[in-house]
């Protein structure tokens, strides 16, 4: 049976018929076409999935569509603002050298856009224990821990 | 890997959530943070599915001098935030990545019932309670105390067609410190070994001390040791002798983790670690 929903996705109503087991992250590539998030093991290890539901960020591959009917969703595709600039988190992982190949940092923005939402300075030890759940396989996470504290300054900056 | 199929039910009050587990005896669907991996694993295909999301009245976080009354859809991380239980709040940082605890329940890691989690050992090692409704002509509510609530590994006392609508976790006594230390691979990860313990100090001396271990046995272990601690300053008490008690009562197992003797050596380390910060803890209370 399919369900028609509506997901506010990056400030936008989305109207959208999918069956009950459509996870969030499918329906947000295939139904929606917003292929900026990524799906790795679909187990809510890797983190590359993450997206902000209500602002708050989530394991999209562990979320049903149908559950979050009527609920707001952030991609990395909305972190931008609309003026075409790059957000302060994604200026600081493009600055520090936060990516290589690119498949995990989708997850890490979002992660990292709600973590310093929250803690707007972080102490070393809140990084790591911030970006713990999210995987890359490239970088080796110390360009990316920096690029969070060049976030945290980036964002004080514009204050 | 994507989930099988299944009829969705998402009821928007208790009666309704109940009737329809009566009805098609489906699972219940809370943060899907154990149930969805298990479904995309294909470890799991039911039938049916229902969602408590939006079950009114089943959120509540009540905090009173007895204890903290913990509701169906309340999340870790909400719980987290609130502080309501000194050893709950610690508890919830062990358990995953902040991210996982925006969806996971409090009530959803208890019935899921995993031998390696953290909250079980809490609700034990506090001797706290479930309590479970079903519909039968009416609402039908029992309460299921910890001990009788684990019932094996990845089992719990919840039978086909009841909702475990809240968790009590009874409050520690004045005096009363606690603890939890636990080794994991990585931060966030299920932990080789953990220990909680609660420690009551009254008048100077230890009255009572229980220690409850993680991934050390199909069910969390519940160790009183007060026998070898009980009347003694918590300065000199023998530490090292209860929690050899603790260690002896752990069953651990091998795995590609770490081997069963390797985890029985750890749940020692930490079970004299936990206990003594429960002692510090409760003595600095009961002053
Ligand atoms: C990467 C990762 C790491 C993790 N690490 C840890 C860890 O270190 N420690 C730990 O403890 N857990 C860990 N977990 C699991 C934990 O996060 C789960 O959230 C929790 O065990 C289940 O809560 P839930 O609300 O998500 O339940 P769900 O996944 O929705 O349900 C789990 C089971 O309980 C049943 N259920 C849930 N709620 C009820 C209810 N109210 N009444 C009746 N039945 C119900 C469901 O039918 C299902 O069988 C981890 C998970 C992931 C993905
Ligand atoms: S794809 Fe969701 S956590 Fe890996
Ligand atoms: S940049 Fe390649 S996985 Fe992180």
């Amino acid at each position: 049976m399919e369900h028609e929903i509506t997901l506010i996705v990056n400030g936008a109503a989305r109207r959208v018929r999918v069956p009950a087991r459509r996870l969030l992250s499918d329906c947000l590539r295939h139904d929606l076409g917003l292929t900026g998030t990524h799906v790795g093991c679909e187990h809510g290890v890797c983190g590359c999935c993450t997206v902000l539901l209500e602002g708050r960020p989530v394991r999209s591959c562990l979320t049903f569509a149908v559950t979050v009917d009527g609920a707001e969703i952030t991609t990395v595709e909305g972190l931008a603002p609309a003026d075409g600039r790059l957000s302060p988190v994604q200026r600081a992982f493009a600055e520090c050298h936060g990516l290589q190949c690119g498949f995990c940092t989708p997850g890490f923005l979002c992660t990292v856009t709600a973590l310093l939402a929250e803690n707007p300075a972080p102490t070393e030890e809140e990084v790591l224990e911030g970006i713990s759940g999210n995987l890359c396989r490239c970088t080796g996470y110390q360009n990316i821990v920096k690029a969070v504290h060049r976030a945290a300054e980036l964002l004080a900056e514009e204050e | 890997m994507k989930p099988p199929p299944f009829d969705y039910h998402a009821p928007r009050d208790l009666g309704e959530a109940l009737r329809t587990l009566a009805e098609v005896r489906g699972k219940v669907l809370a943060g899907g943070q154990s149930l969805i991996p298990m479904l995309n694993m294909r470890l799991a295909a039911p039938d049916h599915l229902v969602d408590i999301n939006r079950v009114a009245g089943l959120d509540g976080l009540e905090r009173s001098g007895d204890g903290v009354l913990v509701g169906a859809t309340v999340r870790h991380a909400d719980a987290e935030r609130a502080e309501v239980h000194p050893l709950l709040t610690r508890a919830l940082k062990l358990v995953a990545h902040p991210v996982i605890r925006n969806r996971g329940t409090v009530v959803g890691s208890l019935v899921h019932a995993d031998p390696a989690a953290e909250l079980p050992a809490v609700l034990a090692v506090l001797d706290g309670r479930v309590r479970l409704a079903r519909w039968d002509g009416g609402v039908r509510v029992r309460e299921v105390r910890a001990r009788d609530f684990f019932t094996g590994p990845m089992e719990s006392a919840v039978e086909p067609g009841e909702l475990a609508v809240s968790a009590f976790f009874p409050a520690l006594p004045p005096g009363g410190g606690s603890a939890f230390h636990e080794v994991a691979r990585r931060h966030g990860d299920y932990a080789l070994a953990g220990v909680c313990a609660v420690v009551t100090v009254d008048g100077g001396l230890v009255a009572t001390a229980r220690a409850a271990c993680v991934g050390v046995g199909p069910v969390p272990v519940v160790v009183d040791v007060g026998e070898a601690c009980a009347g003694r300053p918590p300065e000199d008490a023998d530490w090292a002798g209860a929690a050899a008690l603790v260690r002896d009562a752990a069953e651990p197992e091998d795995d590609i983790h770490a081997s069963a003797a390797y985890r029985r050596h750890l749940v020692g380390v930490l079970a004299e670690r936990a206990l003594r910060d429960a002692a510090r803890e409760g003595a600095a209370r009961g002053a």
